[in-house]
């Protein structure tokens, strides 16, 4: 945990002291000046040390009446400032203009895991909700002891405490404890990141008396951004700073062994840095140092190419041993004895391509070490971990690095934004000023960690009646943690590994998350090892909905497979086996809002030139659940799939913003449906050859759906749960049952590109 | 070998000294301090730096100083101003467009242009205008009811 400073009069300048003493200069900017600003608000008291257990470490009222929240986690911008601002506001019954959210700052905030796994609201939420809501208890209790009333006769209006029956008997949050912090202990559960939990007394609100809360309330980094006053990661400028790139090898695995310093020697400010395998350079001009990595004369180890042919891959992931195989869940019934008995047997195979996150900009960081003062300016979707990595590099403490949470060029998952912080510190330790790194477009997508590749086995047991009787389904693939979630230890950081530290690769995969009651059912997942275990291209780590799109492409395309062996109708084969009364709901409203037509895939009844169909997927994430309905149109001469249509219905408990969700999820929808038809990681023996968009297309706003229609389930009663990654999960399977409705070919590799298709309905 | 170029940028003339073959971008942001064009690609794949250039829509990541001229450079800033803003500025806010924001320079500069050259356009013709342009978190859906919205703005 990070340690403030025990000032008295904690201030700008105490902060900055914290932060190495730099002044920074950028413009304006939310995340870095309103923080400094808030504090200075909040000058007057001496905060307690920023730790999970104390409220002051969640909410602040400030002289003004105005509400700080300081939020452990970060806003890819999918609306989570305004959501939390609304939770809070909500809680403390305060207007939602008045709560400003300090997001992911080191110094203001405990480590509540970052942005993560679609937790935004459902753990950080719920901890913001818990802290206002003591916040509030905290606040009437001294109101009632200044107004001399019982706690239970009042109430609260826009930060008035007054009698329930006399509005006139009232003192402000301002009056009570506006510029002084809560010196309030909070029940923590001793975790950090998501799971951390630390209620108070107090019971939130029952969601009935809600009023901001399920409000379409604006994002408010929005105009900003659109009128330019936004910086972001990449615009941070440091007294000193010099600008750095990194060099990779052209052999994934080799290492420099030469380097010729002459060759950039015109270059004003060029230094090399070579450390064991690392290879940087810096300039005083971000152009010179983009040069200097340019020109700089390298000899590199020979090293064996380390990759398989492209074609090849699948073949070596069925190959290859099992490093770690688990069944998730019980088995139910016997499996084995049941397909031994079956009247039918259904089998198919699918297979899931490496992808990159591909950024729209490459990852970038700033680190400035002054003495034993250390400031990381990161756009990682985990500030503290990117903190505590910045410190672990440089051989540190975590309370010495002040890590400063920036707007990046949007992050679903490990990109590369960390390991960019990760390699700015070793060349700042390196030439002793402070650096900033951009990879470059080659880089951000060559380089990035990848969602793993993988092959996807199942098969089901139909018996005389033609009900299914048993179902197994295993994925084996490349591990979603081969390298970890965040870059807080080195060996996860490909800084780190250059540094010659050991890969310690993980095993992490997954099984379907649905409510198929079949009698007989078993889910596994087994992992293998890297390609390359070091500093590998290839190397994998989550992207978006880790392996979620991958898992439910195959099971709900298989789940279509036996509809249509069987003749059925697909929603009414899954509302047959799918027993989850919310599953049961999102495949009814998105079959219902689409206008489904009840008949078995595929059509069979087309001639024109484009072939039209529909197809559904469903699935859950957690508590959330989503069904897609995908509309498609093919290009029979081209094999071009259009995703001209999709309609989803999605159920995520308690909604707090509708607009903001309703935008998250066709977020999910473009990005799906850019993986599904688009995305491929290419390689060589080598190397990873996909290194710009022309290599690494994704959908392009001509392929754009013509229509995405939401249905959104709202269950204020239910506990609010992730957005921002569910709905991307079943787009693939959607798509390839829609292609199938279409033409009667089933697509069981992802990408769909044209020239598959085409070559599939030959 | 650095040399001296006089650059006019949203309405101000800068005085920059640097390699003729630097790319406007750099320029900008570090030499001018203009943040607003970002750094995508480098390779004008994506459109994460684009500027005007007398009017029209260029990638300043591949346009070398010693291209640029006496060309009016107007950025996404000088484009229009919370007082006085562009119809796709406003329209951008009342859609709610940006998730990340870091394309939007692409997006905006492009349509700016377009939009002021055609009137009512038809929706195939946005998408046209558009196409090649990158954005990561998938917010095309906002981007064209934008467009359409600031269209209906300028008429």
């Amino acid at each position: 945990m990070t340690r403030m400073e025990k000032s008295a009069t904690f201030s700008r300048r105490a902060l900055l002291k914290t932060g190495g003493a730099f002044v920074v200069s950028i413009g304006t900017t939310i995340s870095f000046d309103a923080v400094l600003a808030a504090n200075d608000a909040l000058a007057l008291g001496t905060r307690p040390p920023v730790v999970p257990n104390e409220l002051s470490s969640y909410i602040a009222v400030n002289s003004d009446g105005s509400v700080s929240a300081f939020f452990g986690k970060t806003d890819m911008a999918q609306g989570l400032y305004t959501a939390i601002g609304q939770i809070v506001a909500e809680e403390l019954d305060v207007p939602v203009q008045s709560v400003k959210v300090f997001m992911g700052d080191t110094a203001t905030s405990v480590n509540q895991g970052g942005a993560s796994g679609s937790t935004g609201i459902q753990d950080g939420g719920k901890q913001m909700r818990m802290a206002a809501a003591e916040g509030r208890r905290v606040l009437v209790e001294m109101a009632a002891e200044k107004l001399g009333l019982a706690a239970d006769q009042l109430t609260v209006t826009d930060g008035v405490v007054h009698a329930k029956d006399d509005s006139a008997k009232m003192v402000s949050y301002a009056t009570l404890i506006g510029g002084r912090y809560f010196n309030v202990q909070l029940d923590w559960n001793g975790k950090i990141g998501n799971p951390l939990y630390a209620p108070g007394k107090a019971k939130p609100k029952d969601p009935k008396d809600h009023k901001v809360v399920g409000q379409p309330i604006k994002r408010a980094d929005v105009a900003p951004k659109v009128f330019c006053q936004q910086d972001y990661v990449v615009d941070v400028k440091v007294p000193g700073m010099v600008h750095g790139r990194v060099i990779r090898p052209p052999i994934a695995g080799a290492a420099p062994v030469k380097v010729d310093e002459s060759s950039v020697k015109d270059i004003p400010g060029a230094k090399v840095v070579l450390e064991k395998r690392f290879l940087g350079v810096i300039a005083d001009s971000e152009w010179g140092a983009i040069q200097a990595a340019r020109k700089l004369k390298v000899e590199w180890s020979s090293a064996n190419p380390p990759f398989p042919d492209q074609a090849a891959l699948y073949d070596h992931i069925r190959a290859a041993p099992v490093r770690k195989r688990e069944v998730e869940g019980k088995e139910v019934g016997n499996v084995d004895d049941a397909f031994k008995t079956a009247a039918r047997v259904i089998e198919a195979e699918y297979e899931w391509p490496f992808q990159s996150h591909s950024s729209m900009g490459p990852g970038c960081g700033v680190v400035a070490i002054n003495g034993d003062q250390v400031t990381v300016w990161t756009g990682s979707p985990k500030p503290h971990f990117c903190r505590d990595g910045v410190a672990a590099i440089l051989g540190v403490s975590p309370d010495k690095v002040h890590g400063v949470s920036m707007w990046g060029a949007g992050a679903y998952g490990r990109n590369d934004a960390g390991d960019a912080c990760i390699e700015a510190a070793v060349l700042a330790r390196a030439v002793g000023k402070p650096v900033r790194v951009q990879y470059m477009r080659d880089q951000g997508t060559g380089w990035d960690p990848k969602g793993p590749a993988s092959i996807h086995r199942a098969r089901a047991a139909i018996d005389a009646s033609g009900a299914v009787v048993a179902y197994e389904y295993t994925s084996k693939g490349f591990s979603r943690i081969d390298v970890d979630t965040n870059e807080s230890h080195p060996w996860d950081t490909i800084g780190g590994q250059l540094l010659d530290v050991p890969l310690q690769s993980g095993d992490g995969f997954g099984v379907p998350a649905e409510s198929y009651a079949f009698d007989n059912k078993r889910t596994a997942w087994e992992t293998i090892a890297p390609l390359l275990d070091r500093a590998s291209p290839l190397r994998t780590a989550h992207l978006r909905d880790p392996v979620g799109p991958q898992i439910h492409f195959a099971s709900e395309s298989f789940m279509d497979e036996v509809a249509a062996a069987l003749k059925m109708d697909p929603v009414e084969f899954r509302l047959r086996y799918v027993k989850d009364p919310r599953d049961i709901a999102v495949i009814k409203a998105a079959a219902e809002k689409a206008g489904w037509q009840t008949r078995p895939s595929p059509r069979r009844d087309q001639s024109g030139e484009t072939l039209s169909g529909r197809g559904i997927a469903y699935c859950q994430r957690g508590p959330t659940r989503v069904a897609i309905v995908a509309e498609v149109d093919i290009d029979r001469a081209s094999g071009k799939v259009w995703g001209r249509k999709f309609t989803v219905a999605h159920d995520c408990g308690q909604i707090i913003n509708p607009d903001g969700l309703k935008y998250t999820i066709e977020g999910n929808v473009i990005h799906g449906m850019s993986r599904t038809l688009f995305e491929e990681v290419k390689f060589d023996n080598k190397a990873v050859t996909s290194v710009d968009w022309q290599t690494y297309p994704i959908l392009d706003i001509a392929e754009t759906p013509a229509q995405i229609d939401v249905v959104l389930i709202n269950h204020p009663e239910i506990p609010p749960s992730g957005a921002g990654e569910p709905s991307s999960r079943p787009m693939a399977a959607a798509i390839a049952n829609a292609i199938f409705d279409a033409t009667g070919v089933r697509m069981r590799r992802v990408p769909f590109s044209p020239d598959k298709v085409k070559s599939a309905l030959f | 070998m650095n040399q001296k170029f006089s650059l006019n940028v949203n309405g101000t003339v800068h005085a920059v000294e640097a390699d003729a073959d630097m790319p406007l971008l750099y320029a900008l942001r570090n030499d001018i301090g203009l943040n607003n064009p970002h750094f995508g690609c480098g390779l004008a794949q994506c459109g994460a730096c684009t500027v005007h250039l007398d009017g029209q829509p260029t990638r300043s990541c591949v346009t070398p100083l010693s291209a640029v001229g006496n060309s009016k450079i107007v950025t996404l800033s000088g484009l229009g101003t919370p007082e006085k803003p562009h119809p796709l500025q406003t329209a951008y806010v009342e859609e709610q467009v940006p998730q990340c924001g870091y394309c939007i320079n692409g997006w905006i500069m492009t349509a700016a242009a377009f939009l002021r050259d055609k009137k009512k356009p038809t929706d195939a013709e946005i998408r046209t205008a558009l196409a090649g342009l990158k954005c990561r978190c998938g917010t095309h859906m906002s981007i064209l009811r934008a467009v359409k919205r600031a269209a209906a703005m300028m008429g």
